[in-house]
């Protein structure tokens, strides 16, 4: 169930089933064709949902606030140079990289990943994931 | 604003120390993190200059443990002070559930105060939130230098120049000692975890 209450609203809450769908779609698009780790979070740094593979364990929360700051810094950056976004972040490591890609107007969808994936594929994977998570949570999660 | 997790009962909630710069944000962080370390389990994230100034923000999560059956997991944060910062400061407070407002009781910074008060309304304006109804705790740092005949503000000053017409709890204090920094956390754990609670009925 989801309450979704905008203006001034304090909260907004997800139910079993709707985190159960979006765990769903991060586990079979991402997490099985190899992504290390991946997390939904929204734009203030709370966590929605989080997977990974056992193997590749992070500090989601700080990476959650780090993330959420880094994507909102990047926005402001775009509007100063006349974009209204950039709706897509890549950064590049030498074994681990981080992908970020906005889920409708509050939420980012991080992925971590290795050199088992080319950045393409990712993206393509990501952008399904994506129009999925949106079909689960529908239009009225928008916050 | 917060994040309630009904599968795994859990609530994310985040508090912003905001305040002018050289305030003592940090500080209360910092003796946060040192004084509740082993419900830390991770780092406090800092972001600095190479002035060990604040650049984008501190961030420590904290766990409270469960409160009505839903595990509360806070996320503590502060915001850059330096006037020209503000476009970070505006980005550090999307989402934010509580404000602690560290002032700084120096004589010579109470316009200072003044003029981040009034920043902080501008910028919880932007978010459609105002200072009035958002659980906010007021925090008159650096009590301790009156004992090194530094001249401070009296407390009535401070409550006349910035908490007159807001009348939120405040609290003399002095982060670098730690006296009342966890006093402060509970006041605000305390108003924000109410505030949602009252949101959620």
């Amino acid at each position: 169930m989801i309450f979704c209450l905008g203006g001034e609203a304090l909260t907004y809450s997800l139910g079993q089933v709707e985190l159960d769908g979006i765990e769903e779609v991060l586990k079979t698009d991402l997490i099985d064709v190899g992504v290390h780790c991946v997390f939904l979070i929204d734009m203030a740094g709370n966590i929605i949902a989080s997977l990974d593979n056992g193997k590749n364990q992070h500090d989601i929360y700080s990476l959650a606030a780090l993330a959420a700051g880094n994507f909102g810094a990047v926005s402001t950056m775009a509007k100063i140079i006349g974009e209204e976004e950039f709706s897509l972040l890549f950064h590049k490591g030498q074994k681990e990289s981080i992908h970020f890609s906005k889920v409708l107007t509050d939420f980012l969808l991080i992925t971590i990943f290795g050199q088992e994936i080319s950045l393409g594929f990712l993206r393509l994977k990501v952008a399904e994931a994506i129009e999925k998570i949106k079909e689960t949570l529908g239009p009225s999660l928008e916050v | 604003m917060a994040f309630v997790n009904l599968k795994n009962k859990e609530v994310q909630v985040k508090i912003v120390y905001y305040g002018p710069g050289r305030g003592g944000k940090t500080t209360n962080l910092e003796y946060i993190y040192k004084k509740f370390n082993s419900r830390i389990k991770t780092e406090m994230i800092t972001i600095k200059t190479q002035g060990d100034r604040t650049l984008f923000f501190d961030f420590l999560p904290l766990g409270l443990g469960k409160i009505k059956g839903h595990e509360i997991k806070i996320q503590l944060y502060t915001v850059p002070g330096q006037v020209k910062y503000n476009a970070t400061r505006r980005l550090v407070l999307r989402g934010v559930d509580g404000v602690v407002f560290v002032a700084d009781s120096m004589a010579v910074r109470r316009k200072h105060n003044i003029l981040s008060l009034k920043n902080l309304q501008e910028n919880l304006a932007a978010y459609n939130k105002s200072i009035f109804k958002i659980p906010l705790v007021m925090q008159y740092n650096k009590r301790d230098l009156a004992s090194q005949g530094i001249p401070l503000l009296s407390v009535a000053t401070l409550q006349k120049d910035l908490n007159s017409k807001l009348k939120a709890p405040a609290l003399e204090a002095s982060a670098l000692e730690g006296k009342n920094v966890t006093e402060t956390l509970k006041k605000i754990i305390l108003l924000t975890v109410a505030s949602l609670e009252r949101e959620l009925q």
